[in-house]
């Protein structure tokens, strides 16, 4: 087991600088492809009456007139071991692991990605306890109610989940319960967990509700499947014909072997959903990791996108690497082979 | 990943337009001002609406997005900044604090008097009053305003502010600034005789320095007190207020300045207890609680979201409580003289008839959201501004004009082209496809090409090579005053000697401009001076370099709880200074 953990370990950092050197190419190499000098990509980080000697200044602070190599050494160097940033009036030491400062509003990456990963991790943590609950007990249900009235219901209900996008869904929760109704805080609104829970949970209800439909519906269809083929299988027969109760069978045996698909595809999605939910932050005003990123591409502010890049990256691998691990702990069959 | 994401975003906003348009007609259209005077449409633009001279209430602001850059004076370039940083930062000049054409007018701040120029206006006093003192009592001293400009030279350090104090004073040469060069003598650009005396002096002349003296770079900073880029997060007050919360990303808070003493400062009336900024609030919900009357404004005051400006240009009573103002700003399309056929005047001057003018009205909004149709380069709010029009077409083209100058321009049968513009504006685009359809008329076909706002002053439209290779000829752009003034307007968007990669002057090269420009320059008699400005203008649209599209208008709402509202024209939005709160 310590040895699987090290592989996978390593094989993080390894993605993790791969995912870094694609996105530091994309925003030094490509335009500079395209023709852009050191200078012409500085005038984005300069005041619009900005002087060429001016520009050059910035192009040296920024580190844009070193080459590709030494630019990307600059910034994995501060990952390890942090760097040092002048402010003018002092040399301010940004400790490992550094993220770099934004090239416009010069604020420390990293403190901002922590602030903003609180309320992406609320929301998505939240949406998820939502989705898992709701998704796998209308999926049961249907599967062991198959061609029934529930069933077909479910299931149009799930379809009209997952086809419907979440900026539409978001906007329309949003104009009935908090325009029109005044039942929940209108966008925007968050209040930490540490300040007061229960206001934490209100003001997360909507996005939580809106974006687990979405994730509810595919869970759904997909515990169904999963469960129509499970109930199926000897062991099911076998369990029956000991004398099990139908609950146990279904939840200890039936359940617990279509879990594993679904284990897959929730380490894939709450991973990507800690990345940023850029959708759904957006329609709500929430200031999570996805408007984060959105608003560093906007302003090409490289410190930021890397940042968050990383930062997604990351946890797509954790939410992985927590699903392998649980697989034994699901699936008997795993731990056996 | 990353560019659907950024396309999701505007989906995201297009949607919320039309979402929120639809269903947000309930609320607040009921509304009527509990102050002074009924409300209607414009009220705030010639006038004070809702004047009291109460104090107290804290005044909410919200905005969408972070701060744009920077709420250090030595660091910033907004307008709605420059506005704001009012109430805690006092300049050697400021723009009056009044509603209309008032609000252009220079007034000493912190100076007693405007300044006094001598040397033939290379050389510009400036008296500090007495009595002016930093939040913590220390007085003010010319010195701290020499440091707070000599800070704002080193762009290493402080890179987003204006850039004309490093351009004209007669620095020393190779000097980087105070924070790598402490010790250097700097006498030659900026000397101080005495604790009260500021002598600023100029390579060049200059008969407008005073607009200069009114840039946020001139207001104080203790030296002692500076953290170079971090001194955003406590800039030291010199005005009624200072800095209570300063959490980037979600909050800012003013609080009232104990050691601002209201005798040394006629032009402000501290009404409020307090400033309050919400920032990174969603665009839509920003209007929603303006129109509610939850918070004071939009502090951007760039003009409320599609959604919003439905609900408020098709129901009467919140019509009435909105102004539309012209700002200092104007949406243009250059036409690149380097690449054929635009070498050809002629060329260019069958696009200036051959445009359908409304067309480009329509491409920013009407004439309400967008602006008015335009036929020069400056604006009507700027002083020397001239009515004119070198290319009568009416406001649908004149078809026959433009034919003829195809002729004369030897492509009788019209020709092919390309026309560029931001692929992240959608106005823009639909100018360019405006452009597409009229010009479709006289034989002219344009290739629409997007591209990325982030790049296009600097690598794209803005870059010579880039234009001549990829053969666009024309770029649609637009560009806003940086104060109310012919230089201001006029000097970054015209003057050859400007053009580089990521300027404003992409395409007008004309030595005999940049001659008028310097003979302007030095003007001492305003009138005249102003009317230099105008002569300016017009010798650059004879040469039919750039479209002239729409002067700028903005659709704002006014707050529902507050006083002293009225739009300054010097920033064209509200006056973030002067506002109280209903008591």
């Amino acid at each position: 087991m310590v040895a699987y953990l090290i592989r996978r370990l390593l094989a993080t950092i390894g993605l993790l600088f791969v995912v870094s050197v694609i996105t530091f190419s994309i925003f030094f190499l490509v335009p500079k492809w395209a023709g852009a000098t050191p200078d012409s990509m500085a005038t984005r980080y300069v005041g619009r009456t900005a002087t060429a000697d001016v520009v050059h200044q910035t192009a040296v602070r920024l580190g844009f007139t070193d080459p590709f190599y030494v630019q990307y050494a600059d910034w994995a160097k501060g990952l390890v071991a942090g760097r040092d940033f002048d402010m003018g009036t002092s040399i301010e030491h940004c400790p490992a692991p550094c993220l770099g400062y934004s090239f416009i509003t010069a604020q420390p990456v990293l403190p901002d990605l922590l602030d903003r990963f609180t309320v992406t991790f609320s929301l998505a943590i939240g949406a998820a306890v939502i989705w898992v609950t709701a998704g796998i007990s209308i999926g049961v249900l249907s599967a062991l109610k198959r061609g029934s009235l529930v069933d077909r219901f479910s299931m149009v209900i799930a379809l009209a989940g997952v086809s419907m996008p979440i900026f539409w869904t978001g906007l329309i929760a949003l104009s009935f319960f908090s325009y029109r109704w005044g039942i929940t805080a209108v966008g925007g609104a968050y209040t930490p967990f540490t300040q007061n829970p229960a206001l934490w949970a209100w003001d997360l209800m909507l996005p939580w509700v809106t974006l687990a439909l979405l994730f509810s519906a595919q869970y759904a269809r997909l515990t169904r499947a999963g469960m129509l083929e499970t109930m199926n299988e000897d062991y099911i027969r076998t369990a029956r014909a000991k004398g099990l109760r139908e609950r146990t069978v279904v939840t200890k045996h039936g359940l617990r072997g279509a879990l594993t698909p679904l284990l897959t595809i929730f380490g894939l999605d709450f991973g990507l959903l800690i990345g940023g939910a850029v959708l759904t932050e957006s329609a709500f005003g929430l200031n999570g990791l996805g408007k984060y990123a959105v608003d560093g591409i906007r302003a090409n502010d490289l410190p930021k996108i890397l940042g968050v890049t990383l930062f997604a990256a990351l946890f797509v691998v954790i939410a992985n690497l927590i699903v392998d691990l649980l697989y034994a702990v699901v699936d008997p069959r795993v731990r056996t082979k | 990943m990353r560019t659907k994401r950024t396309k999701a975003f505007v989906v995201i906003a297009a949607v919320a337009a039309m979402g929120l348009s639809a269903c947000g007609g309930g609320g607040g259209s009921s509304n009527s001002n509990n102050g002074s005077g009924g409300d209607q449409f414009n009220a705030a633009l010639e006038s004070v609406h809702n004047a009291s001279d109460k104090k107290g209430g804290i005044l909410k602001l919200g905005q969408a997005g972070d701060w744009a850059d920077s709420v250090d004076p030595g660091n910033t370039y907004y307008g709605y900044s420059w506005d704001f940083l009012r109430t805690y930062a006092r300049t050697l000049v400021m723009f009056r604090s009044a509603p209309g054409k008032k609000g252009n007018e220079l007034v000493p701040d912190l100076a007693t008097d405007l300044g006094k120029s001598s040397d033939g206006g290379k050389t510009w006093t400036y008296t500090l009053r007495d009595g002016v003192k930093f939040e913590d009592g220390t007085p003010i001293t010319s010195k701290d305003v020499k440091y707070a400009v000599e800070r704002s030279f080193d762009k290493g350090v402080l890179a987003l502010g204006p850039a004309y104090f490093d351009a004209m004073l007669n620095w020393p040469a190779g000097y980087k600034g105070p924070y790598k060069q402490p010790d250097a003598n700097t006498d030659s650009a900026i000397s101080t005789p005495d604790d009260k005396t500021i002598v600023f002096h100029l390579k060049q002349p200059f008969a407008g320095f005073d607009y200069v003296a009114q840039l946020p770079q001139t207001a104080p900073v203790p030296q002692d007190k500076d953290t170079g880029a971090k001194y955003k997060e406590h800039v030291v007050s010199s005005g009624p207020y200072m800095w209570k919360t300063y959490s980037p990303g979600k909050k800012y808070e003013l609080e009232r300045n104990p050691n601002w003493d209201p005798k040394t400062d006629p032009n402000r009336k501290a009404l409020p207890d307090g400033y309050e900024i919400t920032l990174n609030m969603n665009p839509d919900d920003v209007d929603n609680q303006v129109i509610a009357g939850d918070i004071d404004a939009d502090i951007q005051g760039t003009g409320v979201q599609p959604a919003a400006l439905s609900r408020v240009l098709s129901d009467p009573s919140l019509k009435s409580r909105a102004d539309n103002p012209t700002l200092s700003r104007l949406w243009y399309t250059n036409m690149i003289p380097t690449v054929k056929p635009f070498d050809n005047i002629d060329c260019r001057k069958a696009v200036e008839y051959g445009m359908d003018r409304s067309s480009y009205q329509n491409a920013y909004g009407g004439p309400f959201a967008g602006g008015d149709l335009a036929t020069t380069l400056l604006p009507p709010t700027i002083p020397g501004h001239q009515k004119f029009d070198l290319f009568p077409a009416g406001e649908k083209g004149d078809v026959d004009a433009a034919k003829k100058a195809l002729a004369a321009c030897g492509q009788p049968n019209g020709f092919d082209a390309t026309i560029a513009y931001r692929a992240e504006r959608p106005k823009e685009k639909a100018t360019a496809e405006a452009f597409q359809q009229a010009l479709k008329r006289i034989g002219i076909n344009l290739q629409t090409k997007p591209l990325p706002e982030a790049t296009y002053s600097s690598d794209t439209c803005g870059d010579p090579n880039y234009r001549t290779q990829r053969k666009i000829g024309m770029c649609v752009y637009g560009w806003g005053a940086d104060w109310n003034d012919g230089f201001g307007f006029l000097s970054q968007l015209v003057d050859s000697r400007t053009m580089r990669p990521g300027a404003a002057n992409m395409n007008v090269d004309i030595p005999e401009v940049d001659q008028m420009l310097d003979k302007a320059m030095v003007e001492q008699d305003t009138a005249t001076r102003n009317s230099d400005w105008g002569a300016i203008d017009k010798r650059v649209m004879e040469d039919a370099l750039i479209y002239p599209g729409v002067y700028a208008k903005a659709v704002l709402v006014r707050p529902k709880n507050a006083t002293n509202v009225f739009v300054n024209d010097a920033f064209g939005m509200y006056d973030y200074l002067a506002m109280g709160v209903q008591q």
